[in-house]
């Protein structure tokens, strides 16, 4: 089994010479099947969802990253994307998707709208401002209005990152 | 046909109502409303209510009605004027199935009831929400969610 | 044997609720007997905003309401603004919003009829063709307008940038490739059996059923209904350019679907005839950038989803004293509660897939 070295986790893996075995710890092992295999729930709020799709399909194929596999139910999902405004009558459901993912589970804010409300920030009375006001914790802020389908890639790799440099919960 | 003209035929199948024509749109009675769109629905061929929507005018409230007739390629607006103290008005989803939703805005937005309206509830905001959000007076009420935990 | 109705909730996350849309369903076996849509999830009280913000402060909100079309909904609102302020683009301008809406009509029916088929089951590759299409369409916009999404291009009194060489020749180069892709599709769906059999017959809005719910657009015209805004009441240059407006038989959701494929036919078209016939000069007007509105204004363009219209009142201050959006999917969905009532599950679904909604614009 050949270890890519440019990946992010590839410094965690002891390779032999010759390549035939791998030592590594089980968390090391563990956190690196996360972070290469991050599902996302397929939930789209507003316009960020559109850009969520581009980078879905054939031009942006996140599927490169393991996150292809957007699963309709959050029981199935690892990791949130909150593409776009959250109001108030969504936030209870969102509250809900959240609560429903099982561990570990990580979120993306996707757009300026999940992060503060942004554009609509000022005088509007019926959008949360942020996914923080709704005390969901989230991993990667994804800056735009909306952001590129690259700005969504890299998010997700920063958080391939935090998985792999962080220690392994109880799994 | 023009909406002069479409005035005129008014006044002379309903001489008792009070129509009036303004440079911003037709202002009717409100308790007018049902026989002058009746009229406007069955007599005139206004098939469709494009528009229903209010403007709060400190005090009044303006229920502005946008109907269309694809008869005479005519858009008419049509006016109501209520009391702030009496939001009430006959509801035209006999008429057009588009009023139903239309109106629960309306209603939701401004607080204006719609009488014989079947199905009067909030659509926009959350069931039991005291305020209406598009009223000049309404002070905005922010965001209202506890987090979780 | 004892059967009771049973209440399925479906969304507001789903994925093929188009959004955060609620539909509370009664159903007896797979049958549906009452249809409850629950709408709001994504209120963000733009009409709100916009009684405090200037006009122009305006436009980069209209991009967010109906988000798979922003320039005709850029185009809508500036329209309505500069009937009411008396201003008129230059030539340029409108060749050039013409150009910018049909290509945004075409994208939008892309991802329309993508998500449709994938609705009925076709899960990626229509989906995938179509989003491969559309970038082409959104790298124009990029190039033109520097976003893919919220382009904030049309603006009161002209565009935002002139077209270079280098965007002409992308939209030339886009035209002549996507003649071809849009036959691509046509075989692929139109006539595939299992598309057909799904689509035929499913959810059919007649004329009388869209004209009492206002129904517009190409649900509208599936019923065999010709109207268009862009040809009943011609902005902007329209009425310069020669094309059809596609009509169904049976409004039922093939029909609806074929419509779109045969509108991007004639977005080609127009789109063909304005490059030809651009004027050179200012793509924008001098105009101040302090506008005082006074008076009321309804304004009506055709949208891919159907009539936008936009009613301004203004009374003298900079901020509008009223806006309110009448948007083309509120009034479609407001039809869904009728229109799937005795339909199975799935076939709910396709009727929902046809109308083709964007939450953005229903609950503003």
């Amino acid at each position: 089994m050949a270890v890519n070295e440019s990946l992010p986790f590839a410094s965690y893996i002891e390779k032999m010479p010759g390549g035939q075995v791998i030592l590594a710890t089980s968390e090391d092992l563990f956190n690196w099947a996360k972070a290469a295999s991050l599902w996302p729930l397929t939930f789209g709020l507003a316009c960020c969802a559109i850009e969520m799709m581009a980078a879905g399909s054939s031009d942006y194929d996140i599927d490169r990253f393991g996150s292809g596999v957007f699963r309709a139910s959050p029981r199935q999902c690892d990791v949130m994307i909150i593409s776009g405004t959250i109001c108030i009558k969504m936030g209870e459901s969102l509250k809900k998707l959240y609560a429903q993912m099982p561990e570990p589970k990580y979120v993306i804010a996707m757009g300026n709208c999940s992060i503060s409300g942004g554009i609509f920030y000022h005088d509007s009375y019926s959008v949360v401002k942020g996914a923080d006001a709704l005390g969901i914790p989230i991993d990667v802020y994804v800056t735009g209005c909306p952001p590129r389908p690259e700005n969504l890639l890299h998010g997700l790799i920063k958080l391939q990152e935090k998985i792999t440099a962080r220690k392994a919960e109880a799994v | 046909m023009d909406i002069a003209a479409l005035v005129q035929e008014l006044q002379k199948k309903a001489p008792a109502a009070g129509v009036e024509l303004t440079p911003t749109g037709v202002v009717i009675r409100r308790d007018d409303v049902p026989l002058v769109f009746g009229l406007l629905k069955g007599e005139f061929s206004f098939e469709s209510l494009q528009c229903l929507t209010a403007v709060d005018r400190k005090g009044t409230i303006e229920v502005v009605y946008h109907v269309y007739s694809f008869t005479h390629r005519l858009m008419a607006v049509l006016k109501v004027v209520l009391a702030m103290d009496d939001l009430n008005v006959a509801s035209v989803n006999g008429l057009w199935s588009s009023a139903n939703w239309f109106e629960r805005e309306v209603y939701d937005l401004f607080g204006v009831k719609f009488t014989g309206h079947p199905d009067l509830r909030r659509i926009l905001n959350p069931e039991g929400w005291t305020e209406h959000p598009l009223r000049k007076d309404f002070k905005g009420a922010g965001v209202v969610l506890k987090p979780v935990k | 044997m004892v059967t009771e109705e049973l209440i399925v909730n479906m969304g507001p996350q789903h994925p093929s609720t188009h959004g955060v849309l609620y539909l509370e369903l009664k159903l007896d076996g797979e049958i549906i007997v009452e249809c409850r849509p629950n709408i709001g999830y994504l209120h963000r009280s733009i009409e709100k905003i916009a009684e405090n913000r200037t006009l122009v402060q305006f436009v980069p909100f209209t991009d967010r309401l109906d988000y798979l079309a922003s320039m005709n909904d850029n185009l809508g609102f500036c329209l309505a603004a500069e009937k009411l302020l008396q201003i008129e683009a230059p030539a340029r301008a409108q060749y050039l919003r013409v150009i910018v809406a049909e290509l945004n009509r075409i994208a939008s029916h892309l991802l329309a009829i993508s998500t449709f088929a994938q609705d009925l089951g076709a899960y990626a590759t229509p989906l995938f063709f179509a989003m491969r299409d559309r970038q082409k369409v959104v790298q124009i916009f990029d190039e033109l307008c520097g976003q893919r999404l919220t382009y904030n291009y049309i603006r009161i009194g002209g565009v935002a940038g002139d077209m270079t060489p280098e965007i002409a020749r992308m939209i030339g180069e886009f035209v002549l490739y996507f003649r071809k892709m849009v036959n691509d599709y046509d075989e692929l769906l139109t006539h595939n059996i299992i598309f057909k059999v799904r689509s035929k017959g499913i959810g059919i809005i007649s004329k009388e059923f869209a004209l009492d719910y206002a129904v517009t657009g190409p649900s509208l015209r599936a019923s065999g209904f010709k109207w268009d805004v862009r040809k009943d009441e011609p902005y902007l240059v329209y009425d310069k350019f020669d094309f059809d407006v596609p009509v169904g038989a049976n409004g039922d959701a093939w029909d609806r679907y074929y419509v779109r494929i045969q509108e991007m036919r004639e977005s080609l078209r127009i789109i063909e005839q304005a490059m030809g016939a651009i004027p050179e000069g200012d793509p924008v007007a001098k105009v101040n950038k302090v506008f005082r509105p006074s008076g009321e204004v309804y304004m009506r363009t055709e949208s891919p989803r159907g009539d936008l219209g936009f009613y301004i009142v203004g009374t003298g201050e900079t901020f509008p004293y009223r806006l309110k959006i009448r948007a083309p999917s509120f009034s479609n969905i407001a039809a869904l509660a009728p229109l799937i009532k005795g339909l199975n599950v799935s076939d709910a679904v396709c009727a929902l897939g046809s109308l083709d909604i964007v939450m953005g614009e229903i609950d503003r």
